[in-house]
């Protein structure tokens, strides 16, 4: 390890022997070795990609050599999939990527992202505060539809959003009076919490609209313009939904209030240890419930995004989820429980979705495969290959107070 | 039978004298009570929430009365072998639906046994479902005995290995099982999804711009034992359920393998203490839970439950892995009980989806979505064991008020 004075004396070589920026430039040049052979660049020959992609993978095996596992073999991955894509894109027809890798892409990352990251953070406040959270998918569902049924009732979106948030955090108070008080098995409890709801819109949905789509001009969630034009930026970054930019301001309130608030301290404390929370005086029970019942506030903000938004355009499906509460679980998982971790899952996550759409110019069936990927990835986090993922220790334990 | 609830304290313990005594202790456990007080309450939920959207308590009267006999259950009143009554029939499907949830639901007890909770029943079964097509609808004119064989085995063995997967996660990095199980679930999801849609490996061969799988070849098919030409008959994967709940019992109460199960569920480090491989049973218990599971694929696709075929769209409707969890619960994990739990879903689920499909007192569509609630109300307040018990006691209490105070939490406490 490089001392502080070895690093004021040569900058250069101590940042070179920083494993983590090795790393992170491994990872930075494998997604570069991509990015090489799409548009804008749009390199014609495979050499650039696997030369750049190669410089990806060495940084990775330096990285993990020097002990940092999980960044090494993640900049292995990136550069081997840098290549690999690289290829896959020069041999490609100019049109078809031009089609599917354009600035809409990142645009559509972002909207994919959107819910998951609201979900994710949801998770992880709850389980931050030690309440496994799996009923996620069902307060997503429920505030998908609920918010686009006080939308259409209501008038106006902003009305949505209320509905949406105040029906999330009912059905989180419900769950976490079973979770909390009567001390019942966290992950039954979640699972009903998710039949539930699929059962409750579903009934719902046929008895307020009687099985008839909802009808056409509901007040949608808007869009914030920030840049206008018809450059890069503006297609990719300029013209987000209003949720969008609250998921990004989102992270970094969360990040704030958990590790920088004495509130934050509290919560992390009845999660890793809730006796010793109890102790100091600590109300665990009230930390527990708060934090349930916020979980349910944004994965309905996160659901009612997936009606209201601009994929779901008014309109409200049977189980239209779609397991995406457990997506927002494993980026929550994948994210390590910390707000950048799960942000930056989340966006991956995203992209692999945004991904699957856009590859559909080549092949509609193996883009299908593309939806795998957030459960693969996942898995191998648990799994530990890449570095092991750390649950809260009294995650999923019901406290009895004493 | 064990009884897989937590043991009672030993001031309880102490006065096991009489049956009367015992039935008591296990009432105060949990035993029976809990899952009697589940249902009524779920179905009461359930009506209450009938009764409140269609403003007429009498509507949701005869909404019960309409799944009941949806499920085929007034057959008990005018019995006939016939099919083409009406009520037969319903029967049947009724039980054809029963004996994949009896799999399902053995799968998650069985992991249940052994301290874990398998959440994957649904992807499992998936496997299983997929294998058996595949090797279904090729080798065709093998000998049927001998196709239909191979097909289960393999299906079995396949979604074996692949809940396996999540056995191997626990016992080697100590992930967490649900965590695992969730996501195999979804990537046996997107797997149909992609084997079964257009373009797809097993996509039809003859409709390419049909997203269903070929229909699994006549040979490899189930044989009905009461059915009419034409309709869909109850085929022998009854039989195998049923022989299925008794392997479980078998295995789980007069083997080794099984007391091993039991021991790790009960304490993993008493159970390594006394010499068991936790590991190993982790694997194992999680292995032979995902068998239930693929079995229930298998018999499902070759007994023509789904035309002997399998699309993409009806990937997302599919739902008896999950179901199988409430089963598991409601049946306290027990062989037996898990039978009734599947009985009791089979009929729920026939009874709402198509009992009430020519209904006119209320939108069959509802009613189908009437099972999630009660299922979803099952499975929440059957965790919430505190809950009735408190309400259990307290009764008691007020018959009697100078007994002792009776103590809900910790003949409970987990």
């Amino acid at each position: 390890m490089s001392t502080w004075a070895a690093r004021l004396e040569n900058p250069l070589s101590a940042s070179l022997r920083d494993a983590r920026a090795t790393g992170a430039l491994g990872i930075f040049l494998g997604a570069l070795a991509a990015f090489l052979a799409i548009p804008p660049i749009e390199a014609r020959t495979v050499t650039w990609p696997i030369l750049v992609g190669i410089v990806a993978a060495a940084l990775g095996v330096w990285t993990v050599t020097r002990g940092r596992r999980r960044l090494g073999w993640g900049a292995v991955a990136a550069g081997v999939l840098g290549i690999g894509l690289g290829i896959l894109a020069t041999r490609s027809s100019t049109e078809n990527l031009g089609t599917a890798f354009d600035a809409t892409l990142v645009a559509q990352t972002f909207s994919f992202a959107t819910p998951l990251v609201f979900g994710a953070l949801g998770g992880m406040f709850s389980e931050r505060s030690g309440v496994v959270n799996i009923g996620l998918e069902g307060m997503m569902l429920m505030g998908a539809f609920w918010g686009v049924y006080g939308a259409d009732k209501g008038g106006s979106w902003a009305v949505g959003l209320l509905v949406a948030a105040g029906v999330g955090g009912l059905v989180a108070l419900v769950y976490a009076f079973f979770a909390i008080h009567l001390r019942s098995d966290q992950i039954v409890g979640g699972t009903g919490v998710n039949f539930l709801a699929v059962g409750i819109t579903g009934y719902f949905f046929v008895q307020l609209y009687h099985n008839n789509p909802i009808p056409n001009g509901v007040s949608l969630l808007p869009n914030i313009k920030i840049i206008s034009g018809n450059n890069f930026f503006a297609q990719a970054i300029g013209d987000l939904n209003i949720l969008t930019w609250a998921s990004f301001a989102l992270v970094i309130v969360a990040y704030v209030v958990l590790f920088k608030t004495p509130i934050g301290l509290r919560i992390r404390a009845c999660g890793e240890h809730p006796r010793a929370a109890d102790t100091v005086g600590i109300n665990v029970y009230a930390v527990r419930y708060g934090c349930v019942v916020l979980s349910g506030v944004l994965a309905a903000l996160g659901g009612i995004y997936l009606s209201e938004g601009p994929q779901g355009n008014g309109s409200f499906l049977f189980n239209m989820t779609n397991g995406r509460g457990f997506i927002a679980l494993a980026a929550m998982i994948f994210g390590n429980w910390r707000p950048a971790g799960a942000f930056g899952a989340a966006i991956l996550f995203g992209f692999s979705s945004a991904l699957a759409l856009k590859l559909q110019v080549y092949s509609g069936s193996a883009a299908t495969l593309f939806q795998i990927l957030p459960y693969v990835l996942t898995l191998i986090a648990v799994a530990g290959v890449i570095g092991r993922t750390v649950a809260p220790a009294a995650d999923g334990k019901p406290y009895v107070r004493q | 039978m064990t009884d897989p609830g937590p043991s009672p304290p030993p001031e309880q313990a102490a006065e096991t004298g009489t049956l009367a005594a015992r039935i008591a202790l296990k009432q105060r456990a949990g035993g029976i009570v809990v899952p009697i007080f589940t249902v009524i309450f779920a179905l009461v939920m359930s009506g209450i929430v009938v009764a409140a959207t269609q403003h007429s308590v009498h509507t949701a009267l005869l909404v019960y009365k309409e799944i009941f006999d949806g499920a085929g259950l007034n057959w008990i009143f005018h019995p006939t072998t016939s099919l083409l009554d009406i009520n037969a029939y319903n029967l049947s499907q009724t039980l054809l639906q029963t004996s994949t949830l009896i799999l399902t639901g053995l799968s998650v007890a069985f992991a249940f046994r052994c301290g874990m909770f398998n959440i994957g029943g649904q992807g499992q079964y998936f496997v299983g479902l997929i294998v058996a097509n595949w090797l279904g609808v090729n080798f065709a004119g093998m000998n049927p005995f001998a196709h239909i064989l191979l097909c289960i085995v393999a299906g079995t063995l396949a979604a074996a290995a692949y809940a396996g997967i999540a056995g191997v996660l626990k016992a080697t990095v100590g992930a967490h099982e649900v965590i695992s199980t969730i996501m195999l679930n979804w990537i046996a999801f997107w797997l149909a999804s992609w084997l079964f849609g257009d373009g797809g490996p097993l996509q039809n061969s003859t409709q390419p711009t049909v997203p269903v799988s070929n229909q699994v070849s006549p040979g490899a098919r189930l044989p009905d034992f009461w059915g009419v030409q034409g309709f869909q008959g109850v085929h022998i994967g009854l039989f195998i359920a049923l022989a299925a709940v008794v392997v479980f019992w078998v295995l789980l109460n007069r083997t080794t393998v099984g007391y091993e199960v039991r021991a790790v569920g009960f304490n993993p480090d008493a159970a390594a203490y006394g010499g068991i491989s936790v590991k190993k049973n982790f694997i194992r218990a999680m292995a032979i839970s995902g068998a239930f599971a693929g079995l229930a694929g298998a018999i499902d696709m070759l007994g023509g439950t789904t035309n002997y075929q399998f699309g993409q769209l009806d990937v997302p409707f599919s739902q008896v892995g999950f179901i199988g969890i409430a089963v598991a619960l409601l049946g306290r994990n027990t062989a037996v009980g898990t039978l009734f739990g599947a009985l009791l879903f089979g009929g729920l689920l026939y009874g709402s989806f198509h009992g009430l499909g020519s209904s006119s007192v209320i939108d069959p569509q509802l009613a189908g979505n009437l099972t999630y609630i009660i299922q979803g109300l099952i499975v929440l307040f059957i965790g919430a064991d505190v809950l009735i018990l408190y309400v259990w006691n307290s009764r008691k209490k007020l018959r009697r008020p100078p007994a002792k105070p009776a103590k809900p939490a910790e003949a409970t406490a987990a």
